[in-house]
């Protein structure tokens, strides 16, 4: 089922002395339910004015956006089930979280905010939710500074998951996090997706998680898509020289030893 | 900033290229920032003209006539004299406000403030021309030092935190909290009653006028230095405390730990790199203080019983002198002013980033 | 001339807050001429903070309880770093061992001109130097960084991050040391200009001969690039192998993890659900 469309989808900034700036120009993509998309492209390729503009920071100079088919709502109660539906999770998890609430405050206030569960029923939903993204119940009560970096961002996905949405934004989640933690992250974004049939756009520059954790990848370069696919055709075969670049420059030790082995074999 | 950097849109392009490898030089001559300095042009000229409206509204708008006033003093003017004041000082009624608007600005232009009656009607330019080279030559200078003492030792004692010469920091700070009035006091009661070191006030002793010779500059040192020193350590406090705030923010920063690592001698660190940077928000504070000179002496000229801006603002008040009132404001603005612009100029000329922020 | 240009001994540091934390634990290594040795671990795991101090860089509270470090110069003379006096720990500084550090963006003075900073390099090293010679070297190493001679008089705010960082580098260069540290030098780039300048630290080395000491946590990265690396967790050394050797036989459980956590390019090794 189509959940959000981009159809033609141009933003131009203007720049005081620079003339206008076209930050995404004429990008057209849907995103289905239970599917992972991987926007993928350098700083200042468009992809953080695609979150930008989902989440109405900005809106679109031409073309436009729809979830369910219907255009996003530019305000009132329209407009705020349009953002009960699409959540955000944002790269850096110490910004994104107040220091002064607990966990729990935390999750309990899209609850409230959006009345997804009557109010006998808070406790055990954020105990659910905390579950659900494998966080020990203890965990409510404490402060995010009292937690991993991983499990803030834990939190954060917790929080964005409390209103029940269609879709998540993740725009860089795990680039800050410790590596070891990253995958662990990764892994429950694409079970959620998965077991509830979620929306995700994976906004990222790390070509390797992008394969593995989306089924289509997009390609920004420069504010236009310049290549589109199924992960592994656009990371194993990419067709435009752009895309090829990036894969070129992106670490790949497992292809770096084979062709020094290669090399020696050759030699020998 | 999440734009793209050229607009560009050919297909057959190396990736290389597009962003990441500008080997092409710009010119290194120095681009006048021409849309930044009109911005702040018109910004200066607005508050010049909103200063002067204010300026001409606020007496109109007070209860009480300066002409009364007057006259309470002088019983022996006759009514038809009166009349011709109010004329004189633009106060009669029967223009409409917006004529008095129009005339305060062309007198204005012509640099004719009008007469002041507490200095028996002699155009209030001139009285202000007398006064004003006292405060912003005595005040002035003791900014200034206060500034270079205390930003000086603000970095030393920033560069050695935690060393004993932290302890200045209480101290200067306890000195600037003493109220100036009695600091005043005090200096004069120590250093000219009992030691009799100093005068007890005015700017030179009795007796003598202005004049360009040895001695007259003698006695204005000697009658300056109590004033001037009680000012630098009332103000010391605050320039030793920002200075040093801001070289603790400033040798947290990488460059410092890279300039250490070059192997740099630490006087070349602290004055070259951490002072360099940490003075930049010290020059914000300087150019406030130094607009506030002229209206912020008052304290200093009354205890000291010197013949400066302040205390002819004073005395003005005093007595419904408004045309010199509306002077005295007239400079204290325009004082303000100038000393902004000047900081933007040194803003400009000692941080290059600010150069850029109107492109 | 002895193979290795520089031996660590015992090798500790606590960072001396309450309670103290053991931050680099008695680590001993020997760091060949010429080679490219990758420090790789997890934030927190003291590599920087080894990195800096075997150059005494550490500033407090950290405190180097134990070790030795010992630079065998190109010229035979062995510098024991632990023993050098003030001044002479300022002039060896630079001159033998430079440093290229994480993020370019604050690395630089904000209110000087590049060129007035490499300049600082030689005003302090080499003051013979004339003016006009300083000059002309500054020129020269900015086009074998290939950030152009004609960019002197720019300030860092002017640059991309890319050429930032080529002119730390080329700032690294300036003395023709021979050791460079190079603490993240590409983690705040993006991909195509941390290629190019991965490329150009390599081309330098085969050039002028350095080693270099990589500190990073992208180890897919290190692989590429180092000759040996050693894998840091929690102050220690837990393997110190050859590239090769840590990818294709592993020994340590920590590498093996630390591997596993990044998602293969193009192969299908790892942990990923799917």
């Amino acid at each position: 089922m189509t959940l959000l469309e981009f159809d033609s989808v141009t933003k131009v900034y203007s720049v005081r002395g620079a003339g206008q700036i076209k930050a995404l120009d004429d990008v057209s993509f849907t995103l289905e339910s239970g599917q992972t998309i991987g926007v993928v492209g350098q700083s200042g390729s468009g992809k953080s004015t695609i979150a930008k503009i989902l989440t109405q920071l900005e809106t679109a100079t031409s073309g436009e956006v729809r979830l369910d088919g219907r255009p996003i709502p530019r305000h009132g109660s329209g407009l705020r089930r349009y953002r009960q539906q699409l959540r955000m999770v944002f790269q850096d998890p110490f910004a994104s979280l107040n220091p002064y609430h607990s966990v729990r405050h935390h999750i309990e206030r899209p609850l409230r905010l959006d009345q997804v569960v009557p109010r006998d029923e808070l406790k055990a939903e954020v105990r659910r939710l905390l579950e659900r993204v494998q966080l020990p119940i203890s965990a409510a009560d404490r402060r995010p500074h009292e937690l991993s970096g991983g499990q803030r961002q834990r939190v954060a996905i917790a929080r964005a998951l409390a209103s029940r949405p269609k879709i998540l934004v993740a725009d860089e989640p795990v680039s800050m996090l410790d590596v070891s933690i990253r995958l662990g992250v990764l892994n429950l974004l694409s079970d959620l997706q998965r077991e509830e049939g979620l929306g995700v756009l994976y906004i990222t520059h790390d070509l390797a998680t992008a394969r593995h954790f989306s089924n289509e990848i997009i390609v920004l370069n420069q504010g236009r898509i310049v290549e589109r696919g199924t992960a592994d055709d656009v990371i194993l075969r990419p067709s435009h020289p752009y895309t090829q670049e990036l894969r070129a420059a992106s670490p790949d030790p497992e292809k770096f030893f084979a062709s020094i082995s290669d090399a020696e074999g050759g030699a020998r | 900033m999440n734009a793209i950097q050229t607009p560009l849109h050919t297909e057959d392009y190396d990736a290389l290229e597009v962003g990441t490898t500008a080997t092409t030089a710009s010119k290194g001559s120095v681009r006048v920032p021409w849309r930044f300095l009109g911005g702040r042009a018109l910004f200066y000229a607005f508050t010049l003209w909103a200063a002067v409206t204010i300026n001409f509204l606020l007496p109109r708008l007070m209860k009480g006539d300066a002409v009364s006033a007057y006259l309470a003093r002088n019983r022996n003017i006759s009514p038809e004299a009166a009349d011709g004041l109010r004329a004189l000082l633009g106060l009669d009624t029967d223009k409409s406000l917006f004529q008095q608007y129009i005339d305060y600005w062309s007198l204005l232009v012509r640099g004719d403030l009008g007469v002041s009656l507490l200095h028996g009607l002699r155009p209030v330019t001139e009285v202000i021309s007398q006064a004003l080279p006292w405060t912003i030559g005595l005040v002035g200078f003791a900014t200034i030092v206060s500034f270079a003492i205390g930003t000086i030792a603000g970095a030393i004692v920033g560069w050695r935190r935690g060393s004993r010469l932290d302890a200045i920091i209480p101290i200067t700070t306890f000195l600037s909290t003493i109220p100036y009035f009695w600091l005043g006091l005090l200096a004069i009661a120590l250093f000219s009653v009992n030691l009799r070191w100093f005068p007890i006030g005015k700017a030179y002793g009795v007796g003598w006028s202005p004049e360009l010779s040895f001695e007259f500059i003698g006695q204005v040192i000697h009658h300056g230095f109590l004033p001037a020193m009680t000012i630098v350590i009332a103000s010391l406090g605050g320039w030793v405390l920002g200075m040093r705030n801001m070289m603790l923010t400033v040798l947290d920063e990488d460059y410092i730990t890279v300039a250490q690592a070059k192997g740099m001698t630490n006087r070349r660190v602290l004055w070259g790199y951490a002072a360099r940077n940490a003075v930049l928000p010290q020059i914000q504070s300087f150019a406030l203080s130094i607009g506030f000179i002229v209206g912020g002496t008052i304290v200093m000229e009354m205890v000291f019983s010197y013949p400066g801006v302040g205390k002819l603002l004073l005395d003005a008040t005093n007595a419904k002198d408004y045309a010199l009132m509306q002077g005295v404001f007239l400079v204290i603005t325009l004082s303000v002013l100038v000393a902004n612009i000047l900081a933007d100029v040194a803003y400009a000329f000692l941080d290059p980033r600010t150069r850029q922020t109107g492109a | 001339m002895s193979n290795a240009l520089l031996s660590v001994q015992n090798f500790s540091v606590i960072y001396d807050v309450d309670p103290p934390v053991q931050a680099v634990t008695k680590i001993d290594f020997e760091l060949r001429r010429g080679e490219i040795l990758g420090l790789a671990g997890e934030s927190g795991c003291g590599k920087t903070t080894l990195a800096y101090g075997i150059q005494r860089l550490l500033k407090a509270p950290a405190v180097i309880t134990s070790g030795s470090v010992v630079f065998h110069d190109a010229s035979g003379d062995d510098i024991d770093i632990s023993g050098l006096g003030v001044e002479d720990m300022r002039q060896f500084r630079w001159d033998k061992i430079s440093m290229v550090f994480q993020g370019a963006m604050n690395a630089l003075n904000p209110v000087a001109t590049i060129g007035s900073q490499l300049e600082d390099v030689f005003e302090v090293h080499r003051p013979n130097m004339s003016k006009a010679q300083r000059r002309e070297a500054v020129v020269e190493l900015l086009d074998i960084v290939k950030v152009g001679g004609q960019r002197r008089r720019s300030f860092p705010h002017e640059l991309s991050g890319g050429m930032r960082q080529r002119v730390m580098i080329a700032m690294a260069l300036a003395l023709r040391p021979q050791l460079m540290v190079m603490d993240e030098p590409t983690t705040a780039l993006d991909v195509l200009v941390q290629r190019e300048i991965l490329r150009q630290i390599s081309d330098l080395r085969d050039e002028f001969g350095f080693s270099v000491i990589f500190i990073t946590h992208d180890l897919p990265l290190l692989l590429e690039i180092s000759d040996r690396i050693a894998i840091m967790r929690e102050g220690e050394i837990v393997e110190l192998a050859t590239a090769e050797r840590i990818w294709n036989n592993p020994q340590d459980e920590y590498t093996k993890k630390l591997l596993s956590s990044f998602p293969r390019l193009t192969g299908e090794k790892g942990l990923v659900k799917r």
